[in-house]
């Protein structure tokens, strides 16, 4: 399956869910820094992985399909549904990539700090990337696994 | 208060980035991707390294590795609700949200922040 950059998607999106996404990140990096501060970097760190944003992010994926449904005459609460686990798969598979980054950063942050920045957002891209493949050739090569097979699939995408 | 400004300003434009990117991408799954970007990591790590410098950062990153891992936890389990029930987006994801807590703290009590 191609993968596609589109940017007329943008106009789906409102104003005010800009806003949302904006004051969410905010407060979860304000609030990520407030228990580094109180609990020290052991805890602090649990929180740079928070989903705090998922909840926005699903919801917003959530209410567009069921929009874009409705503008047609149809109810779109399941497909709503399948969209926002699609997109929870996909962040599944990114957390992958997510601990990539951590453990790129972790390893190399006391040697080059720029370098550990821009090595740990590469081994981000190239793990989470690799993911996605991975999961889309095993579900075309072993789609009749029962268990997987409940999973969202690519042709629902 | 100038530090959380900047703080909160630094996360929601990285995050919002993001964001914006992940409304781009088609199909939804690879989008989705974004939805576990490193967007709090970096305004709190860069921030992190200027006050306290490269081994507090470090330190730090060590343990977001179980955050991230109860990330993939807590986005399946998000997925599955979704699929095998009728709750709506916001509800499972943020029961699940028991999962995350659960497998961050777990890993951390079980394995330690020290490395």
């Amino acid at each position: 399956m191609l993968v596609k950059l589109s940017s007329s998607a943008l106009k789906k999106t409102r104003w005010y869910e800009y806003g949302v996404r904006f004051v969410l990140g905010g407060l979860a990096t304000v609030f990520a820094g407030i228990i580094g501060q109180y609990f020290g970097a052991a805890v602090g760190g649990l929180f740079l992985a928070l989903p705090a944003i998922f909840c926005a992010s699903a919801t917003l994926i959530e209410s567009h399909e069921r929009r874009a449904k409705a503008n047609v005459g149809l109810a779109g609460a399941r497909r709503g549904q399948q969209a926002a686990a699609l997109d929870a798969a996909g962040a599944g598979l990114g957390s992958i990539g997510l601990a990539g980054f951590a453990l790129t950063f972790w390893a190399t942050a006391e040697t080059n700090v720029v370098g550990a920045f821009a090595a740990a957002i590469l081994a981000w891209m190239i793990v989470s990337v690799s993911a996605w493949w991975a999961r889309q050739f095993f579900l075309r090569r072993f789609s009749s696994l029962g268990q997987l097979a409940r999973l969202p699939r690519p042709d629902v995408e | 208060m100038a530090e959380y400004l900047l703080r909160f300003i630094a996360g929601g434009v990285i995050v919002s980035a993001f964001a914006m990117l992940g409304d781009m991408l088609r199909p939804k799954s690879f989008a989705g991707l974004l939805g576990a970007a490193p967007s709090v990591a970096l305004a709190t790590l860069g921030i992190a390294v200027v006050q306290h410098g490269p081994p507090y950062a470090a330190a730090e990153s060590w343990t977001m590795i179980f955050g991230a891992i109860a990330l993939g936890c807590y986005s399946l389990a998000v997925c599955h609700i979704l699929m095998r029930s009728r709750l709506a987006a916001l509800p499972a994801s943020i029961i699940a949200f028991a999962v995350w807590l659960a497998i961050a703290f777990g890993l951390l009590a079980g394995l330690g922040g020290a490395a």
